[in-house]
C-alpha cells in the first residue's frame, strides 16, 4: 500500500488515479495511523512553501514523518512542493523545510534565465544522472511536466539524480537514501510519468 | 530549445463537451471522459476545460463533473467557468487540476488573483482574456462568455492582470472563434509584447501552419485550440486528434 500524504496543498486525485491505471494501491490520507503502515509514501504539493510547511507543523505531521523517513528509514517520494520541503530552506517565504536532504531551494536566478519566463511552465526533457531505481526502463531524455518558480539547490552531486536545462542547468531530482523528490509532476506525464511511479512502487524499505 | 505547449480547449456544457463559432451556436462533440482518454493516448500536452456559460448564467463550478474529469488526465489541465472565489479555487484543486482560469470575476476583483497565488503559486492562476472588435472597430475586452462589453483595451487590460499577479495569460479572439481562419496575430502580438507572462493564444486555428504562425510572429508562449482538435476538418464530423510534431522555440 501507497499513502498519499494529505496536508491540505495540491493534486492529490491525479496521483492516486495515476496509481489506478498502473495497479498500484494507494490511498490519500491524514492518519498517521494508515500513513505510519504505508509501506511506500508520496508527499505531493502544490503551492508556497511557507504554506506548506505551516500545514505540516500544525497537523502534527512533522514529527511523526520525520521518526517514518530518518529513523524508520520509509521509502518517500516527494512531488513539486512536496520535493522542495524536504530541503532545509527556502526563499519562497524564506522559511525552514523538512532538511532531509542536504540542499536548498531556490528561485531561477535572473542571470541563468537568459530572458526565459518564471515560472517555468511546461515539457521539458530531462537529463538522468547516476543510476536510480526510480529511473529504471526509462529512455535517455525522457520528458516530463514542470510548473515551478523555484527549484533544488545542491551542493554535493552524489544525491542529484537528474538535471534539465531552463536558461541554465538546475537540479531536478534527487535520490538520498529513501528520500526521493522530483520537480516535475509525475502523475501530468503520461507513459514516462506512469514508469516512474511504477519503479517507486516497487522499491523496498531499506533494511 | 523549448517545447512549445499545444493545448487542446475543451467546452464544458450539461455534462457534454461543445464546441462554438464566435463563441455562438453550441455544438454537441462527445463525452468529456472519452475525450480526455483520447488526449490521453495522444499524449497531449495540457488540457483547459471550460464551462463557458457558468458566469453568464450566474452558476459555480460543477465540482463533482469536473474532478471526475480531471482524474482522467494524465497531463496538466486548467478549469475555468464560474469561479468567484478563494475557496471555489480550492475545490477546483482539490478536485485535480492544476491551474485555474478567471475571466468574468476580474472584472470586479482583481486581488482573488493574488489570494489564489499567495496559496498555490502565480503559475496556478490564468487570466482568461476575450476579445472583439466592437461596434467601432476597436479591440475590446469582454466578459460573461463574450456578452458583456467592459470598454477596456487588451493591452491595458493585460498589463492590469500581470501587474496583480496572473501567472499566464489565455488571450481568446472571439471573432476567430471556431472560423478556421487562423489566430489573430495582431492581438497575440500586441498582448505578448505587453507582459512578461506567458500568452497562450487561443481562436481562429485550423491547422498546424496556424499554431506555428502565434508562436514566430505572434510570440505566443503556447498555443490552444477548439475545433481544429475536435473535427475531422472544417464542417466535418467528429474527430479528436492532436499533431504528432512538436513544435520549439
Amino acid at each position: 500500500m501507497l499513502a498519499i500524504i494529505n496536508y491540505g496543498l495540491g493534486n492529490l486525485t491525479s496521483i492516486q488515479n495515476m496509481c489506478r491505471r498502473i495497479g498500484v494501491e494507494a490511498m490519500i490520507t491524514d492518519d498517521p495511523v494508515l500513513i505510519g503502515k504505508a509501506e511506500r509514501l508520496i508527499l505531493p504539493g502544490v503551492g508556497h512553501f511557507r504554506k506548506g510547511m505551516e500545514n505540516l507543523h500544525a497537523s502534527g505531521l512533522k514529527p511523526f514523518l520525520d521518526k517514518l523517513v530518518l529513523e524508520e528509514k520509509r521509502p518517500i517520494l516527494g512531488i513539486c512542493l512536496g520535493a522542495q520541503l524536504m530541503t532545509k530552506h527556502s526563499e519562497e517565504g524564506d522559511v525552514e523545510g523538512l532538511g532531509w536532504v542536504d540542499a536548498n531551494t531556490i528561485r531561477f536566478r535572473e542571470e541563468g534565465l537568459k530572458g526565459l519566463k518564471v515560472p517555468h511552465m511546461g515539457w521539458r526533457e530531462i537529463i538522468l544522472q547516476g543510476s536510480n531505481p526510480l529511473w529504471e526502463n526509462l529512455p535517455a531524455e525522457p520528458r516530463f511536466y514542470f510548473v515551478h518558480s523555484y527549484h533544488f539547490d545542491f551542493q554535493r552531486a552524489d544525491e542529484v539524480a537528474a538535471t534539465a536545462v531552463y536558461g541554465a542547468e538546475f537540479v531536478c531530482a534527487f535520490r538520498k537514501g529513501n528520500v526521493y523528490g522530483t520537480q516535475f509532476h509525475p502523475e501530468k506525464s503520461h507513459k514516462f510519468g506512469m514508469k516512474v511511479l511504477e519503479n517507486f512502487s516497487r522499491i523496498k524499505a531499506e533494511p | 530549445m523549448s517545447q512549445v505547449r499545444i493545448i487542446p480547449v475543451l467546452l464544458l456544457k450539461n455534462g457534454g463537451l461543445y464546441k462554438t463559432v464566435r463563441f455562438k451556436n453550441a455544438r454537441y462533440v462527445g463525452d468529456p471522459i472519452n475525450t480526455v482518454k483520447i488526449f490521453n493516448e495522444k499524449e497531449a500536452d495540457e488540457l483547459v476545460l471550460l464551462d463557458f456559460n457558468a458566469s453568464q448564467e450566474k452558476r459555480g463550478p460543477d465540482f463533482k463533473k469536473i474532478s471526475e474529469i480531471a482524474g482522467e488526465a494524465f497531463m496538466p489541465m486548467g478549469y475555468g467557468g464560474g469561479i468567484r472565489t478563494l475557496d471555489d479555487a480550492k475545490r477546483v484543486f482539490d478536485g485535480g487540476f492544476e491551474k485555474v482560469v478567471l475571466n468574468s470575476i476580474l472584472f470586479e476583483d482583481l486581488s482573488i488573483i493574488e489570494q489564489i497565488g499567495n496559496i498555490y503559486g502565480a503559475q496556478a492562476v490564468v487570466a482568461s482574456v476575450d476579445v472583439k472588435k466592437s461596434l467601432f472597430g476597436k479591440q475590446k475586452v469582454y466578459g460573461q462568455s463574450g456578452t458583456r462589453g467592459s470598454g477596456l483595451d487588451p493591452v491595458e487590460w493585460v498589463r492590469q492582470l500581470e501587474g496583480a499577479g496572473a501567472g499566464e495569460i489565455f488571450l481568446n479572439s472571439i471573432d476567430r472563434d471556431g472560423t478556421w481562419e487562423g489566430y489573430d496575430i495582431d492581438l497575440v502580438r500586441e498582448v505578448s509584447k505587453a507582459v512578461s507572462l506567458p500568452v497562450i493564444a487561443c481562436g481562429g486555428a485550423g491547422n498546424i501552419q496556424d499554431l506555428k504562425q502565434a508562436i514566430h510572429e505572434g510570440g505566443a508562449s503556447a498555443v490552444a485550440a477548439g475545433s481544429m482538435f475536435v473535427y475531422q476538418k472544417k464542417g466535418m464530423g467528429v474527430l479528436i486528434s492532436f499533431p504528432a510534431e512538436k513544435l520549439k522555440i
